[in-house]
């Protein structure tokens, strides 16, 4: 079995979950063959791979020509963290309606930067088979896809909101008790019930749960006082180009 | 005529897209670029408009390997801003969090990156048939640094505990009691770690570099914030740094590069801090070194493994030291009034001085900000290193040739990704 790992516009986080397993990532390093990793190795095979992993999110000219090239190689392709199932933290850039100004912000000679107006999720380029959530991804849920796909089944991952798993923690609820602007209601599981269990409100780094009620509990927190300007960043972050959370802040 | 043409791409082991083209003509550069095509993701136009409090986690998300100093840098800076003291037991656990960052960074770079390198193997897979015990050692190290950074943070890639002016809730004594327990065991496998690299056939080429680092306030090694320093003079307060350092952008790269003004290209990064502030390092540290014939300074970058081993050992040390010293606040955060203003921070990340600054308006929200990455402040002197051993180059087949190019480059850990907030390596020697 052959395994490649693509990165498009991304942090690296999450190929990092992939190292961060260790001693386990030997282990499977005996299973499939890492047959292109170019952040880890020199060698590289070519395709076609049986398991494509792609980070980050398409946002240049060269990228969008680069994932179709991906695509037909590759048998099995799984977008991994919010760059590639959502646009990401970058996806910030299309509300402005503006790169050309943003370049000027960041470059002195923004002409030279070639850019596209949009950066968005790998599914809206090519048909992706499967997707793992989080920025960053958790490398416990990387490895249990993995296994499965090893094992000829089809991957699966809970999708039911983070309160669940909060309440199986036996963690005390900040939104009801901290009365603090919690999203773990809307927000899928995955990373463990984290912020919950540092006193902090989820602050979504995962995308919405399955039927996520996102109007209603911002209409809670409306009630509570958060001005549209809070809601607004509130969802404005990794996940800000998801679609469930775009039609509210488009309210 | 002998002509010299390399094109790498892309370039391998290094974190981000990347790529270096060099052509060389009878021993004369007809063209060096070190273009980086990784994508821009623009952090600095975004952050305009959100909220201060808001600011840690977002930029933490220009880096998945060191997203801790990113962290530091920017509360740092706001929390000039609100002119905020973070106690001692604050600042310490900072520390130990950054102190897993570098020890889970370093030992990634050095065993599954640039090991490699010096025994001619294409991955850190290849070198674990050959000496597997080193490297089950190294990838327990790693994992300890990310031990250290969960237990304070949540998780290794984007921890979720800090906040401004702090954590979002006491670290408990008993909680790092699990760290404390471990360290003694992994002071002995970086201390095995840093004797092994003194095996290894490290170029003895002497260079006389520039190295620019921070200077711990207290005189220890330096972590977060300080004094910024150069072995040739430069001693600057943070808020200086704009002043002295400009930031350039080539037509070839998505990466802006630095020079100090009026002088020239440098190296910062562990190689720096070491050369900086070697008697800040922990005697044990020191004796090892010296016991294999080195001090400082390290004379080129192919030396700066021996720097992260140092520091990798220094790190297992210095957490020890911290968790028994520490004494749990009352308050996890110190509180705080919004106000506007300008403020700078800097942090050592992993890869070198991480520069941040910040103008918030008065009810806190960003009107600028800026980033100057360690990667973007090496690039031109990744450059600058090449030419420097140009005649090294020519006098090798062209698959040496190209080896020496990307070791040289892997010689900085490049983070691309923080570079642009972006390398691709196009060689062609004719």
């Amino acid at each position: 079995m052959k395994l490649a790992i693509f990165k498009f516009a991304s942090c690296s986080g999450c190929q990092l979950e992939l190292l961060n397993l260790e001693e386990e990532l030997l282990k499977i390093a005996e299973k499939v063959e890492v047959a292109y990793f170019i952040e880890a190795s020199k060698k590289i095979s070519e395709g076609p791979y049986d398991i494509a992993l792609i980070e980050g999110s398409i946002s240049t000219p060269e990228q969008e020509e680069e994932i179709k090239r991906v695509r037909n190689e590759s048998k099995y392709v799984i977008a991994i963290g919010s760059c590639a199932t959502s646009g990401g933290i970058q996806a910030l850039r299309n509300w402005s309606n503006q790169i050309n100004d943003y370049k000027k912000i960041v470059y002195p000679n923004p002409e030279w930067i070639k850019t596209l107006e949009k950066s968005t999720p790998i599914s809206e380029h090519v048909k992706v088979d499967f997707e793992i959530n989080g920025c960053p991804i958790n490398r416990r849920q990387l490895l249990w896809v993995l296994s499965q796909i090893m094992l000829g089944r089809e991957p699966f991952l809970p999708t039911h909101s983070l309160c669940i798993q909060c309440k199986i923690k036996g963690y005390t609820c900040v939104l009801v008790t901290k009365g603090e602007p919690c999203l773990g209601p809307i927000v899928m599981v995955g990373c463990g019930a984290l912020c919950p269990s540092f006193q902090r409100p989820c602050y979504a780094c995962y995308g919405p749960s399955d039927k996520p009620e996102v109007e209603r509990l911002m209409e809670h927190f409306r009630n509570k006082g958060l001005s549209k300007m809070d809601i607004s960043l509130l969802l404005k972050k990794f996940e800000n180009w998801n679609q469930k959370f775009r039609e509210v802040i488009n309210k | 005529m002998s002509k010299i043409d390399l094109k790498i791409k892309p370039l391998t082991r290094v974190e981000g897209e990347g790529g270096v083209e060099l052509i060389i003509t009878n021993g004369k550069i007809e063209k060096l670029e070190l273009n980086i095509f990784e994508a821009p993701r623009f952090f600095e136009a975004f952050l305009i408009g959100r909220k201060y409090s808001e600011v840690p986690d977002l930029v933490a998300r220009i880096c998945g390997i060191c997203p801790i100093p990113y962290i530091y840098s920017s509360s740092r800076a706001i929390e000039k801003i609100f002119e905020i003291e973070i106690p001692k037991e604050i600042r310490e656990l900072r520390k130990i969090m950054l102190f897993g960052e570098w020890i889970s960074s370093h030992t990634l770079h050095a065993f599954l990156l640039h090991a490699p390198d010096f025994l001619r193997l294409n991955d850190a897979i290849e070198l674990a048939k050959i000496e597997p015990e080193t490297i089950r050692k190294a990838m327990r190290l790693k994992a300890f640094g990310n031990y250290i950074i969960e237990k304070l943070g949540g998780r290794p890639v984007h921890p979720i505990s800090c906040r401004i002016g702090g954590f979002y809730r006491v670290i408990r004594k008993t909680e790092l009691k699990d760290i404390k327990d471990k360290c003694r065991e992994y002071q002995e496998i970086a201390k095995e770690l840093l004797k092994w690299t003194f095996k290894l056939k490290i170029p003895e080429v002497k260079c006389d570099y520039e190295y620019l680092s921070l200077k711990d306030q207290d005189n220890e090694y330096p972590t977060i914030g300080g004094r910024i320093i150069s072995n040739k003079g430069l001693n600057i307060v943070e808020e200086d740094f704009e002043k002295e350092i400009e930031e350039i952008q080539v037509p070839y790269s998505t990466s802006l590069r630095c020079k100090i003004r009026r002088r020239g290209f440098y190296i910062t990064g562990p190689i720096a801090r070491y050369n900086n502030n070697y008697n800040t390092l922990r005697g044990e540290v020191r004796d090892i070194i010296e016991d294999n014939g080195y001090k400082a300074p390290l004379t080129n970058t192919y030396q700066s493994i021996i720097a992260r081993l140092a520091e990798i050992f220094h790190a297992t040390l210095e957490i020890e030291r911290l968790i028994d010293e520490y004494r749990e606040p009352e308050k996890p955060y110190v509180e705080y009034k919004v106000k506007g203003g300008w403020g700078c921070g800097a942090t050592e990340a992993p890869r070198g001085v991480l520069y941040h600054s910040y103008k918030l308006n008065d009810e806190g929200f960003v009107e600028k900000a800026r980033i100057i990455a360690p990667t973007t402040q090496n690039l031109a002197h990744i450059e600058q290193d090449i030419i420097n051993q140009i005649p090294l180059i020519i006098s090798k087949p062209i698959e040496e040739a190209q080896l020496i190019v990307e070791q040289i480059i892997r010689n900085y850990d490049p983070c691309i990704s923080c570079s642009v907030h972006s390398i691709k390596l196009k060689i062609k020697i004719n």
